[in-house]
């Protein structure tokens, strides 16, 4: 194992961060406090308690979610985009170190950014709402497993964009939708019964759900489902970025 | 020889279907400086880049010290150091960091005293805390070479290490690579600059449309392609080349003045002493006489433009005969 490669790549993204240190944590603050403001003060104050939860409460685990999808896609994608972009990324392919130890150095990196960023709208939601977690390991549980899943995610689209338009279009048009409609600020059960189900073909959905049970003990799926569907999730990227490596598809000529 | 690379039919095909290289088989031994000449598209980079690990080869192997590079990979690119031909460098880090991050990335622990002297060697040292985006093109190919030297590798890659790159510079690159073989550094450099592998090479290998032409030491290559010239400048131009004179090897200028006699240094007769005589007999004199020795550069253009016209059946096999020739 080539350590010194992984612990060189993983502190060169996370310098990265610390050089846009303002860009990287005032942007997550800030549009957590504006969400609180608009959703959980100006709107929450007219809608009733859900599953007895006050809705400025109950929308915490799914903005902390939204975050930290958004926020683990564009790290990861990024860290290893902006090599094959600059053309950088011969040194990584010359260097006698193995796909595994590339994934752990800029997954590793993306997904630790992210969970700073987690834990931060956290804290920054603890002055708006008083916030108390139920079941803390499983909370911490979701939280890593996400932030590893949906890094790896985001690596695989960073290696199969070959340019910043490619790069951009997945996480705009498919996870912002996805996680808006998988129950960030709603329960599943408030929709009507058609789009009940058409929600659960939704994986946001469970991720939420998992989490919020985490907090609350209030969840729209059962919370064995929600971990047996990210760790599905984490298994099928593993094996596409494992594919894409081996093959070499967008990775090598 | 002892072969530190040792390639054997290597041919790379990509997926848009061009072939890059055709079956090349080459030894580099340890300790020399080979330069590749051959011109844009000739598969240079290729080469370099599947020995380095950045491209698959379609069919062939690479052995590296022994070593197979795609099964042994970590053994065989733990001693190579690539400077690629573009100059691909990050824009924000400085000096400093991305030399550390190259010798990370190659699995060496840090130490401080040796990239710094690497750094005062490449007079980079003063500009260590300068992001890479605010150098100039000279100083970001040093930074190159001091990323690809930072794991302290044995053998050297340098793609076309002087293009685009003032005399000077280039000078001074000649002696850093100088001064790196001097240490044990097995070197090998791409290049379309001839000036450049007759200066600093000890083989020089000609590579075109994805073939090995020849792969020659300089010197001997010099000298078994190399042709001489005598030009006979002539007092009073002649009209026309005299019929006595039909049998040599002459052409006339168009200006009538100058005589030019291509001749083999390598055959008995040069038959100099006769064409001498012809000359006089034929009532034309001599005003002064000098000798050209081929340069590499007409070497390499024959070469090339022979392989780029197949067609030319002739061509083919009187480079075929100039390679066994060159080879025996």
């Amino acid at each position: 194992m080539n350590f010194q490669a992984i612990k060189v790549i993983f502190l060169q993204e996370m310098l990265r961060a610390w050089e846009t240190l303002f860009q990287s944590l005032a942007s997550p603050v800030i549009s957590t406090c504006l969400y609180f403001i608009v959703f959980g003060s100006a709107i929450g104050s007219r809608i009733q308690s859900i599953d007895g939860v006050s809705y400025g409460l109950f929308i915490v685990p799914g903005l902390t979610m939204l975050s930290l999808l958004t926020q683990s896609i564009a790290n990861a994608s990024f860290g290893i985009f902006f090599p094959k972009f600059t053309g950088t990324i011969y040194e990584i392919h010359s260097a006698p170190i193995s796909y595994l130890e590339i994934i752990i150095g800029y997954v590793g990196a993306a997904a630790t950014k992210s969970l700073i960023i987690g834990c931060i709208i956290l804290l920054t939601a603890s002055f708006f709402v008083d916030l108390n977690i139920a079941h803390p390991v499983w909370m911490v549980t979701f939280l890593i497993l996400t932030c590893i899943s949906f890094s790896l995610f985001g690596f695989i689209i960073g290696l199969w964009a070959n340019d910043f338009e490619k790069l951009q279009v997945i996480p705009l048009l498919v996870i912002t939708p996805l996680v808006f409609l998988g129950g960030s600020f709603y329960s599943v059960s408030m929709l009507p019964p058609f789009w009940q189900t058409v929600t659960l073909f939704n994986p946001v959905v469970y991720l939420i759900s998992g989490f919020r049970w985490s907090f609350f003990e209030v969840s729209d799926v059962s919370v064995g489902v929600s971990l047996t569907m990210i760790l599905g999730f984490l298994v099928i990227c593993i094996a596409i970025v494992g594919w894409m490596f081996k093959t070499g598809y967008r990775v090598k000529q | 020889m002892s072969a530190i690379v040792s390639i054997k039919d290597l041919s790379k095909t990509y997926q848009s279907g061009f072939r890059a290289l055709k079956n090349v088989d080459l030894d580099i031994a340890d300790g020399e400086i080979l330069a590749l000449l051959g011109p844009n598209g000739a598969g240079k980079t290729t080469l370099i880049s599947i020995i380095c690990g950045i491209v698959s080869p379609s069919a062939g192997t690479v052995a590296v010290n022994g070593f197979d590079n795609v099964s042994d990979y970590r053994k065989t690119r733990a001693l190579i150091g690539l400077v690629p031909q573009e100059l691909t460098l990050g824009q924000f880090d400085t000096v400093w960091n991305t030399v550390r991050f190259s010798r990370g990335l190659f699995g060496k622990k840090s130490n401080d005293a040796y990239l710094e002297q690497l750094l005062k060697d490449l007079s980079l040292f003063d500009k260590k805390d300068n992001e890479l985006r605010a150098l100039s093109g000279g100083m970001k190919r040093r930074v190159l070479i001091a990323k690809a030297l930072s794991h302290e590798p044995k053998i050297l890659f340098l793609d076309e290490p002087t293009a685009g790159v003032d005399v000077e510079l280039r000078k001074d690159m000649w002696n850093i690579v100088r001064r790196l073989r001097d240490s044990g550094v097995t070197i090998i450099l791409t290049t379309h600059y001839i000036e450049e592998a007759e200066e600093i090479a000890d083989r020089i290998g000609i590579i075109s449309n994805g073939e090995l032409l020849l792969v020659e030491d300089k010197q001997a290559l010099m000298h078994n392609l190399g042709k001489k010239q005598l030009i006979v400048e002539l007092k009073e131009s002649a009209p026309g080349l005299p019929q006595s004179l039909a049998k040599y090897d002459l052409e006339l200028s168009d200006d009538g003045e100058q005589l030019t006699y291509t001749y083999d240094t390598m055959s008995d007769s040069t038959g100099i002493t006769d064409m001498l005589q012809a000359i006089q007999s034929a009532g034309l004199l001599l005003k002064d006489m000098q000798i050209k020795q081929s340069s590499l550069e007409d070497i390499f253009v024959d070469l090339v433009r022979v392989d780029k016209e197949p067609v030319d059946q002739k061509s083919v096999d009187k480079k075929q005969a100039d390679l066994a020739e060159a080879k025996s």
